[in-house]
């Protein structure tokens, strides 16, 4: 691989702390590992002897285990490191967790939390790079790079294609780090869904929000559809399930109007009949299932670019 | 940095201040002169001719402060002490010793304590322990409701009775309509005022930040500023209808100065005060998700800071205040959704204020009147003022003196401050109050 290969950070706790140039340089890697793992044996030496910890605070299968296999490839040691949510609400401190960790001696801290920009201050007080898995409603980026690199995979190229991002805007941490990520890569984004999920803050250069999913689906190019967390409708952002999926699911008789080659992604886990019909989820046009491995060659590649920045920058 | 009593200290103390530049508003002084200060009270000021310099070489301690401001002792109607029950946050003893430290000579304790502050057996316990260990005047702030709930009205007679110079239930609004009519209507009987915490919490939720393309940007969970300004309006509409005084709590937002302006307008009994972070700071200072900015009101636009200024200026609003919020270490560094709101502000007030003079958005005399004279008016306590016969509460400070914020430095046991590491201009060099004089050497 090339010779200067590193990000200049430390940690990857965002794609707005990006530049285009590190993106591609991500993507680019990744594809070398993308052939890795097409390979018959999978696994290289490449980061032997470093561990590897995943600290989630919230349950999530896929992009744990994604990182993990992502290590395991890489013949990186790693440690689960699954903390409840109820020992947190017995008072164990997440400064305490951090200083255990730093015990231990990891390389990197693979960090997922219900709440946001505490990746940020774990990699305050870490040597170890700190690596975003999920923050909040604040950023997902190993999810925003792996979409973009499917999306490239896919389409050749992300510059000057219309992307429609459906569903829970405001809280979601995969629409914010695609944003960030496909509007640097020079995509046209729409963002469609209901007014109560799209706050007005989202429309900038290169951002339109629309209410009608008819509108907002045309000429698309990719249509990414969100998750749909039950708990929002409690909370008023819509009235039922129902309602929601005759205005803002993705139907087959939908999706005819984005263009005929259009890819239909999610980044899982999905509710079937909620945001999106069966019949699309597993029609020839959904990459969903490509999503997931491509997510295990763009994290390979974000570990071994953030091993791979000079050792001097090590703190 | 440590305080020191004079040699005289204590109720006998015998002082003549030399050569400051004195800014009474309540005598219209602005000038240099000489105070005479005799058994702890203000004697008299001498801005024409030789001063008290024939009194030299008796008992009296000389202290020259030309080239210092010498003002009344500041006031702070917004402060939390949280004691009883939050020691590890902050005492008595160390608030006031930061209060007496940043030039306030009397603080109002906001009764957000544990039991809270709402009857009068809390609040003797607050005075007698004030009388023991206090560093300045304290005059404790009793609560709108039984236990801050929002459902009965406090005992306020009797805390009136035992001290208490305000009510409110600060941070925990009155969300009912009826309940904050009755408080500004029964308050009457008393002539004192209810300070409001304006924020309609249906509507800020659970909001951290203020709403906005930041908050959308960092995924937090934003406060829209009319969460402020529709309770702001309330209120004001309720003081019309009751007749009560209605004091509007660390107003932060445009909006609701321009309530507050139309309101005095129509001739509401209604008062205001803002604090200096919403003068000084934007929403910017949480971008890192640092919790020590993180505060309630939340810091907001750049537009809001203009209009905070702008009220200052224009007199909407009446009082800077600090709402000191001292919390613990462990309470700040955590999660921001989890972190406690609140600035340790004591300490920086003074000199973050005396930016504005700099600014030219107020004159230093407005500055002690809305530091000094206007919250004593507020309260109804005879303070605020070098009048002679007046307790010696007076603040010498060095008006080009630099120095920096450490917040490890800080008296307060709330080391929580944004402005930790910022050059400031305008120390504090001595404190005269309750008959002793803090001499703040570095």
């Amino acid at each position: 691989m090339a010779e200067t290969v590193h990000l200049k950070g430390k940690d990857l706790l965002g794609m707005r702390a990006l530049s285009p140039a590190e993106t591609e340089l991500i993507l680019d890697t990744a594809g070398g590992f993308r052939d890795v793992l097409k390979r018959d044996i999978k696994k290289v030496p490449t980061l032997r002897g470093k561990t590897l910890v995943n600290l989630f605070f919230e349950p999530s299968t896929r992009t744990r285990t994604s990182f993990e296999l992502a290590a395991k490839r890489l013949s990186t040691d790693v440690i689960n490191f699954s903390v409840s949510m109820s020992s947190v609400a017995k008072g164990e401190s997440l400064i305490d967790t951090a200083a255990t960790i730093q015990a231990l001696g990891a390389d990197f801290v693979v960090i997922r939390h219900p709440a946001s920009g505490v990746p940020h201050l774990l990699s305050r007080r870490l040597r170890a790079s700190v690596i975003n898995a999920g923050d909040g409603t604040n950023e997902h980026p190993t999810q925003a790079l792996l979409d973009a690199f499917t999306i490239r995979e896919r389409k050749g190229r992300v510059e000057g294609l219309r992307i429609a991002i459906v569903g829970d805007i405001l809280h979601s941490r995969v629409a914010r780090s695609n944003i960030h990520c496909l509007r640097s890569l020079g995509a046209e984004i729409r963002l469609i869904g209901p007014p109560t999920l799209i706050p007005g803050e989202f429309v900038q250069p290169g951002v339109q929000v629309f209410y009608s999913m008819d509108e907002g689906l045309e000429g698309a190019d990719v249509v990414m559809m969100l998750r749909i967390q039950m708990e929002r409708q409690d909370r008023g952002f819509f009235p039922t399930t129902d309602e929601y999926f005759r205005l803002w699911g993705l139907t087959r008789e939908r999706l005819r109007l984005a263009r005929p080659d259009a890819v239909v992604m999610h980044p899982g886990p999905m509710n079937r009949g909620i945001e999106i019909d069966s019949g699309v989820a597993d029609s020839p046009q959904s990459v969903i299932l490509e999503q997931v491995t491509n997510g295990i060659a763009v994290r390979m590649a974000v570990l071994y670019l953030l091993s791979g920045r000079p050792q001097e920058a090590r703190v | 940095m440590k305080g020191s009593t004079g040699k005289d200290g204590g109720a006998g103390l015998n002082l003549i201040i030399r050569g400051g530049h004195i800014v009474d508003p309540s005598q219209g002084i602005d000038g240099i002169g000489d105070i005479l200060v005799e058994e702890g009270r203000v004697r008299g000021i001498e801005t024409e001719g030789s001063g008290f310099g024939a009194a030299e070489g008796g008992p009296y301690q000389v202290i020259d402060a030309s080239g210092m401001y010498v003002l009344p002792g500041l006031i702070d109607m917004h402060v939390h002490l949280r004691e009883p029950g939050f020691e590890h946050k902050e005492t008595i003893r160390t608030g006031t010793m930061a209060a007496v430290r940043g030039g306030f000579t009397s603080v109002c304790c906001m009764p957000n304590t544990k039991p809270v502050n709402d009857n009068e057996t809390v609040t003797e316990f607050i005075l007698r322990k004030a009388y023991a260990e206090s560093a300045c005047y304290i005059y404790p702030v009793g609560a709108v409701t039984k236990g801050q709930d929002g459902e009965e009205l406090a005992e306020m007679g009797m805390m009136r009775e035992a001290g208490c110079v305000a009510f409110s239930d600060d941070g925990r609004p009155v969300m009912n309509s009826l309940l904050m009519r009755r408080a500004l209507e029964y308050s009457k009987a008393f002539g004192v005022p209810i300070i409001s915490h304006a924020e309609d919490l249906s509507l800020s939720s659970s909001g951290v930040m203020n709403e906005g393309p930041l908050s959308v940007e960092l995924g937090l969970r934003g406060v829209p500023a009319e969460a402020e300004v529709i309770m702001i309006k309330r209120d004001i509409e309720l003081a019309g209808l009751t007749g009560g005084r209605l004091h509007v709590a660390h107003v932060s937002t445009a909006g609701g100065i321009d309530a507050l302006r139309e309101a005095k307008k129509r001739g509401i009994a209604v008062t205001a005060e803002t604090c200096p972070h919403y003068f000084t700071l934007t929403e910017e200072a949480v971008r890192d998700y640092n919790t020590d900015a993180k505060v309630n009101p939340p810091l907001r636009t750049e537009r809001d800071v203009e209009a905070v200024k702008e009220g200052l200026a224009d007199g909407t609003i009446d009082v800077i205040a600090t709402d000191h919020a001292p919390h613990h270490r462990d309470e700040k560094l955590c999660e921001f959704d989890r972190a406690a709101s609140g600035i340790s502000g004591l300490e920086t007030a003074l000199p973050l204020s005396l930016r504005l003079v700099e600014e030219g958005v107020l004159t230093m005399g407005q500055l002690v009147l809305k530091m000094a004279l206007t919250p004593a008016a507020i309260l109804g306590i005879g303070r605020g003022t070098l009048k002679a016969g007046a307790d010696a509460d007076i603040v010498i400070l060095d008006p080009r003196r630099e120095f920096r914020v450490e917040s490890e430095r800080l008296l307060s046991l709330g080391k929580n401050t944004p402005f930790d590491g910022w050059l400031l201009k305008g120390a504090v060099l001595m404190t005269v109050v309750k008959g002793r004089l803090y001499r703040w050497d570095d």
